[in-house]
């Protein structure tokens, strides 16, 4: 960071003193640094203070950063930086436990082991997962967080109404070491406030479902800062919200939603978009959803990967596929994957849930998310993958980078083709 | 004499660029669309799919996804295969933050649509500190 020399000009920015003391210097160098590019992505956005944040989630795995970020995480940690509030750790890309099966590169497995060691060094709680909300920490109404992993970022901000942008790793590594982000985006008033109006027209009844309205909506709007209101969607769950969320935020780049009576900030239309009037309304149909299924083609290839990940899996999720998996048996020649938490795996083996899923030949991997597996692409190849079958939306976007076409299916869907007894 | 063709935009970081410029009609994430080995944009589909990045100044309308962006434009600046700018219609804070971090210029919104003032091949400079991107030459 210290190549932005310019950010020594503290453009207009009102400075506490004790931001001013750490761009002196006098909390360390790598302090420093990281105010000194805070300041550089204040000013590009405008910002014209910094906001204290209570909570910094980061994402870091190998198969993002890269050696280069590893070096520069190295010289980080050589500095004696340390977390300055709270911070965890976003998804990686390897399950040590399953590397060598899953045919994973040994030296990337051992730098990512090395990471895992950079991160402790820095007071940084590595827990691995995308469902921090769900598993570690739940901010309050008005709470100032800096979350990476943009489906953390939406759920923070829309089910929470805590105030979060995205934040990158680098961006994040630098608000945990300065205790602070730049006041800009989410964490304005201004920017809060609905853009646009949904009408759900129909009942969703699967996780797909949600991330398939989330598909519609993100693809049509593709805009960080516009804000769905979304009417006559009923009372989802965690899970359902989740998906939902996710979905937005990987078609739409975007990172706050409203659910009237739902999502705090949204007790009523008008609270929704505070005396805003909707830019344009969309409506959501049976007849809409029924067509995001229809549009994904096999490509007359074979249906022998069937991944439930993107955003990991919460407890409750596990235990609905163990039901559905229960005194049955994955088709050979087929391969099902679940993510989850160290966490949620745990809490699954002490349910018997675990057991259940792994006797009807599922793989759960525990703190990585399946489309940043390191080697991907080489695994895609070697087992011969074409096709992708999986309830998340989210994942059906993203499988799309190693080549691998994903095809969205409610969950009892994706279990029969798992099974077998599906098409 | 024909007027000069330029284009104002609303934000910019970076230093001053001149390169080849490419005009999406597409948005982008280096996490979805990427091939961050070679530097092409690998989504089948894409509207760019099978051309390279790498030394190009890069016109996207909208950005997508991914808070992958501020390590890999930090990872692919370090294998080389980097862009020269992104110039986005409209980008999120992720962009934003990777291209500050990489030291690549980066800039949003815009005055005029792109295409009617540039086209992929065409030379252009891109001046962070003018808020000002101008057409050197046609391919």
């Amino acid at each position: 960071m210290n190549k932005h020399a310019n950010a020594d000009a503290t453009y207009d920015m009102e400075l506490s003193p004790e931001e001013q003391a750490m761009l002196r210097g006098e909390k360390g160098e790598a302090v420093q640094e990281a105010i000194r590019l805070q300041i550089e992505i204040a000013k590009f956005w405008g910002a014209k203070r910094m906001v204290p944040v209570t909570n910094v989630h980061i994402m870091g795995d190998m198969e993002v950063l890269g050696d280069a970020g590893k070096d520069f995480l190295t010289s980080v940690a050589a500095k004696n930086a340390r977390a300055a509030c709270a911070t965890t750790t976003n998804p990686r890309c390897v399950d040590f436990a399953f590397a060598d099966r899953l045919g994973q590169d040994p030296e990337i497995v051992g730098k990512e082991m090395q990471v895992v060691s950079l991160f402790k060094t820095m007071n940084i709680a590595p827990v691995n997962t995308c469902i921090n909300y769900q598993t570690v920490y739940q901010p309050h109404v008005g709470e100032h967080v800096a979350w990476g992993d943009t489906g953390t970022v939406i759920y923070a901000n829309s089910v929470f109404g805590a105030r979060t942008n995205f934040e990158s790793g680098p961006a994040a590594l630098a608000a945990a070491l300065t205790g602070r982000t730049a006041a800009y985006g989410f964490h304005l008033d201004e920017n809060r406030k609905g853009t646009f109006l949904v009408e759900i027209n129909f009942t969703p009844n699967d996780y797909a479902d949600w991330g398939a309205i989330g598909k519609l909506v993100g693809e049509m709007n593709q805009n960080y800062l516009a804000v769905p209101v979304f009417v006559g969607a009923g009372s989802p769950s965690s899970d359902e919200l989740k998906h939902l969320g996710a979905a937005l935020a990987a078609y739409g780049s975007m990172a706050m939603f409203h659910m009237v009576g739902v999502t705090p900030e949204a007790r009523s239309v008008e609270d929704a978009f505070g005396g805003k009037q909707p830019s344009h309304v969309m409506s959501i149909s049976q007849a809409d959803i029924d067509a995001v299924y229809a549009s994904y083609n096999t490509n007359g290839n074979p249906l022998d990967l069937v991944v439930f990940s993107g955003p990991q899996l919460s407890i409750l999720e596990i235990a609905k596929l163990a039901d559905l998996f229960r005194g049955k048996r994955v088709k050979p020649g087929t391969q099902v994957i679940v993510t989850t938490t160290n966490g949620v795996k745990s809490h699954a083996r002490q349910i018997g849930t675990l057991q259940t899923l792994e006797e009807a030949g599922v793989l759960i991997l525990e703190g990585v998310c399946f489309y940043i597996l390191q080697n991907l692409s080489q695994m895609r190849e070697s087992n011969g993958w074409m096709n992708v079958i999986t309830n998340s939306a989210k994942l059906a976007n993203n499988v799309g980078a190693h080549k691998l076409n994903g095809i969205l299916r409610k969950t009892s869907d994706c279990v029969d083709i798992a099974l077998g007894t599906g098409a | 004499m024909e007027q000069t063709k330029a284009i104002t935009v609303n934000r910019a970081f970076g230093d001053i660029v001149e390169g080849e410029a490419i005009v999406s009609e597409e948005g982008f994430s280096p996490r979805y669309d990427l091939d961050r080995w070679s530097g092409i944009i690998s989504r089948p589909g894409h509207k760019l799919e099978g051309l390279s990045i790498t030394g190009k100044i890069l016109f996207f309308p909208s950005a997508k996804g991914g808070v992958a962006a501020g390590w890999a434009f930090h990872d692919i600046k370090h294998k080389g295969l980097a862009p020269k700018a992104f110039v986005f219609g409209v980008t999120n804070p992720v962009m934003v933050q990777g291209a500050i971090f990489a030291n690549i210029t980066i800039t949003e919104g815009w005055d005029c649509v792109p295409h009617d003032v540039i086209r992929t091949g065409d030379i252009v400079r891109v001046d962070p500190q003018l808020r000002r991107i101008v057409l050197v030459s046609r391919k």
